[in-house]
């Protein structure tokens, strides 16, 4: 099974505020309010780190989930945030430049 | 003796009208008499005597037409050209040179669209923004009350005591100013159609407005207090990095100004409250 790789969109506005990470889309002026998955998904998305990683290391060192079942979530909630541009997901490392912060600026 | 024939081409008398707010002179030329006279009591009181515009606009007018004051706004930026259209206007202005045009009928709407525009992208570069909120100066300092159609924005002007000095009722004129932000009078009128005061002072509160039973304030989370601003300043342009600066401000705006919910009924007693 191919590893998947998540980056921050550098195309998107992000901070962070309160706790709760706000994106909004350049292209169409949407605003997103991350849950508490996406944001440590976004926190994470380093375009280097395998999702599976990012899984196992943060999603369920928080939660009390199956990691088998955290990472079929992980990926659907990763493919579901590129579909609106907010991460990008790759097979192989994304190289990131001029990406958003992943914490508040 | 023959008298000597007129030129065949006389030059056409260019007239000029500089519109200030917030600061910015703006400066309307246009051939057209009526046209200026009828801008020029339009925006009493924003009328300025600035030799130095930072945009300069030819009006050029076109006879009255099928057109759709309510079709969708286009903003867009491209080879260093701005281009505005709605369907009762066409606009190109270029930053670099100053200069730009508007197509248009002699009608007020079309060019008071296209200022509040220019304005927002020239605010989006400074950190500024122009909202959806009615305000006013009380104590020397600046109150905002931000709110949807219907939100209440028309009528807490309409409330404010006769110490208070109304910015406007409709859309607010925000400018970053050293740690803090300033409000300014602008032109732009809700359902009042009472022209703001051109004077500016210090923003000491933002109030997102609710209807209810009583008068009273709550705190507001610094979260929910972002997407309420976002969600009320204006912006058009289809531009990623203009989005971005919009966003970011509205993010320095709540870190710097207090935000809080202001439930009111509609009796002047609200104003106790406030200011």
């Amino acid at each position: 099974m191919s590893r998947l790789f998540v980056a921050r969109n550098p195309r998107v506005a992000a901070r962070s505020l309160g706790g709760e990470v706000m994106i909004m889309s350049g292209r169409d002026s949407t605003l997103f309010t991350l849950n508490r998955t996406a944001t440590i998904l976004w926190q994470a998305a380093d375009g280097c780190t395998p999702l599976d990683k990012i899984v196992q290391e943060r999603i369920c060192a928080e939660f009390d989930v199956e990691p088998a079942v955290a990472l079929q979530d992980a990926e659907t909630l990763a493919r579901e945030l590129a579909g609106h541009e907010i991460l990008q997901i790759s097979e192989e490392p994304i190289p990131q430049r001029n990406a958003p912060a992943g914490e508040s600026r | 003796m023959s008298r000597p024939l007129p030129d065949l081409a006389a030059e056409v008398e260019r007239l000029s009208l500089v519109i200030e707010i917030g600061g910015m002179p703006v400066r309307v030329h246009t051939t057209d008499p009526a046209f200026l006279n009828m801008l020029s009591h339009r925006y009493c009181g924003f009328v300025g005597s600035s030799e130095s515009a930072e945009v300069e606009f030819d009006v050029d007018l076109v006879p009255p037409g099928f057109a759709d004051p309510d079709a969708e706004v286009r903003v867009i930026h491209q080879v260093g050209r701005w281009s505005l259209e709605r369907g009762d206007f066409r606009a190109e202005w270029e930053p670099a040179s100053r200069r730009g045009w508007i197509r248009q009928s002699a009608n007020p709407y079309s060019i008071d669209a296209v200022l509040r525009i220019v304005h927002t992208l020239v605010l989006a570069r400074q950190g500024g923004f122009l909202l959806h909120s009615a305000s006013a100066i009380r104590n020397k300092k600046a109150l905002l009350f931000a709110g949807v159609s219907g939100a209440g924005k028309t009528t807490i002007a309409r409330l404010a005591p006769p110490d208070a000095t109304l910015l406007t009722d409709e859309i607010s004129y925000v400018r970053r100013q050293d740690d803090g932000y300033v409000a300014f009078g602008t032109p732009f009128t809700g359902e009042l159609a009472k022209l703001g005061e051109n004077v500016s002072a210090p923003i000491a509160a933002l109030y997102l407005l609710a209807k209810g039973p009583e008068n009273r304030i709550d705190p507001v989370e610094a979260g929910e207090a972002a997407r309420s601003l976002l969600a009320n300043i204006l912006f058009f342009a289809e531009d990623e990095q203009l989005v971005q600066a919009a966003f970011h401000s509205a993010f320095e705006f709540v870190s710097r100004v207090p935000v809080s919910r202001l439930t009111f009924v509609p009796n002047s007693q609200v104003w106790e409250l406030i200011g």
